[in-house]
């Protein structure tokens, strides 16, 4: 056994060992990759439904007056238009307009927002957002004492329902509320990371537990199924969601990543001239979509034509809905056209693929 | 099914022969496909390649990795499984039937005994799976 002593658990630690998790070290944590299998449960959240154990991801809180201000001038994205109950994805970029991370940014009340950050950012992160803070905001980090649990796929909300009543299915898409669920207090938004509907639930790492197993219990008839980090990167990969670490990082700019979009350009925010140079000056290269014709990109692999490399690789995976072997990669912007013939060198082969329109997979509306 | 048939003989890396005449049939174990997951791709030699024992015979991905897959024995490829490369998930349903990779024409029979039989096997699962893991 791998036994790393500096590995932290999350409250839901020893319900993943009974039901058959396999761990591995994420992002500092011991968490489940898969339980049954990564394609068995990929289908069962683009079938029914899946749970999703995300309390290794980091919660940021800002109080006051000024906390919904501050807050945008730190994320790329629109959070002073946000209403009361409604998050909105955006970055977190550098005065270079590299990306530090990416965010969810909920505005839970008048004068207070929740940020959800990447796991292994959330020492960078809160570095960074403490050199951006203005006096009149409080900041706590939660991450530790805060138990997230996503449930996704097009049963979530009906499953969710038996747990935090009828109100939770009436949320709009990045809607964000507090209530209860399993007898607990929640906040309950309708997010994720699977291109499928869903909910994400925040509470109280003591409270972490009952909430798990009500869910697994009300979902029961429609054949919910936990879900490892396997199957995340699987998911997420079909809907086209960026991986921080793998598709964005401080090398990466807002506009070559095809996050030219959560950035509001009119507004103030750290890194804007600098992302707006980018988008000026046009990007040297872009990510793309390929499909891959016989063999597994991964990340790391090189991209070429011809022969000659240009451009990396940053996700790869066969995808079991779309059943085909896809990746992101950063290319040149002369060779990012849907349609372009490149190919991927895989094992000192190269590999046909051919850039394709995102995302891979879209749910039927 | 046995997860380790008594009739077959195996590598440390986890390939199983089968023996018929002077050809072998060779695949993955079923403690090999349940450590890699889904597999969702196989690469393996052309017809007529030689392969060497212990050398490299071909790459299994699943969803997460690939794995290299050696040959437990030398010789010419004299078939590939077909089937396999276009279900690769064969590996997983039928690891010791259908899921088979190649047939090869032995060389030197004499490596056989250079392979574990089924019990030496198990022994030897029983101590990757204690000793080993992620």
């Amino acid at each position: 056994m791998t036994t790393d002593a500096a590995l932290r658990r999350t409250p839901l630690y020893p319900e993943h060992l009974r039901l058959g998790a396999r761990m591995v070290p994420f992002a500092g944590y011991e968490m489940p990759i898969q339980y049954a299998g990564i394609v068995a449960e990929h289908r069962a959240v683009r079938e029914a439904a899946g749970l999703f154990d995300l309390s290794h991801m980091g919660e940021f809180h800002f109080d006051g007056a000024g906390a919904v201000a501050a807050v945008d001038r730190l994320v790329s994205s629109d959070i002073a238009g946000l209403e009361v109950g409604q998050a909105r994805y955006g970055l977190l970029c550098n005065e270079k307009g590299t990306i530090v991370d990416d965010v969810i940014s909920y505005r839970t009340a008048r004068d207070h927002v929740l940020m959800v950050v990447n796991a292994a950012n959330v020492e960078k992160d809160e570095a960074h957002v403490r050199k951006h803070l203005p006096k009149d905001v409080a900041f706590a980090d939660r991450s530790a004492d805060t138990a997230l649990i996503a449930i996704q796929g097009p049963r979530a909300a009906d499953i969710l329902a038996k747990v935090a009543g009828g109100s939770v299915a009436a949320l709009q898409p990045f809607g964000v509320k507090s209530t209860r669920a399993a007898g607990a207090e929640a906040t309950i938004a309708r997010t994720g990371y699977t291109g499928e509907d869903g909910f994400e639930i925040f509470v109280d790492n003591a409270d972490a537990v009952q909430v798990w197993q009500a869910l697994l219990v009300a979902g029961r008839a429609d054949a919910i199924v936990p879900v490892g980090l396997g199957a995340r990167d699987t998911l997420r990969l079909e809907a086209r969601f960026s991986l921080y670490g793998n598709d964005i990082d401080e090398t990466t700019g807002p506009i070559e990543a095809g996050l030219g979009w959560t950035c509001k350009l009119d507004k103030d925010f750290v890194g804007r001239d600098a992302v707006a140079k980018q988008k000026a000056d046009g990007p040297k290269r872009r990510i793309v979509g390929l499909v891959v014709e016989g063999g597994v990109a991964r990340h790391g692999h090189d991209v070429t034509s011809d022969g000659k490399v240009v451009g990396k690789v940053t996700s790869g995976t066969f995808g079991p809905t779309v059943a085909q072997n896809i990746a992101l990669a950063y290319v040149p912007t002369e060779l990012s056209k849907v349609g372009t013939a490149l190919a991927v060198r895989i094992r000192d082969k190269d590999v046909p693929a051919t850039v394709v329109k995102t995302p891979f997979y879209r749910r039927a509306a | 099914m046995s997860a380790v048939p008594d009739d077959l003989r195996y590598s440390k890396e986890h390939e199983w022969v089968r023996l018929e005449g002077d050809t072998a049939t060779i695949g993955i174990t079923h403690f090999a496909q349940e450590q890699l997951g889904d597999v969702v791709f196989v690469e393996l030699p052309e017809k007529s390649a030689s392969v060497r024992q212990f050398a490299s015979l071909g790459v299994v991905e699943s969803v997460k990795a690939a794995s290299d897959i050696y040959s437990p024995i030398s010789g010419e490829v004299i078939e590939r499984n077909v089937k396999v490369i276009e279900k690769p998930e064969l590996v997983n349903t039928s690891p010791y039937e259908q899921g088979w990779l190649v047939k090869v024409k032995l060389a030197d029979k004499g490596e056989i005994n250079k392979l574990l039989s089924a019990q030496d096997y198990r022994a030897h699962i029983g101590e990757t799976a204690g000793a080993g893991g992620d």
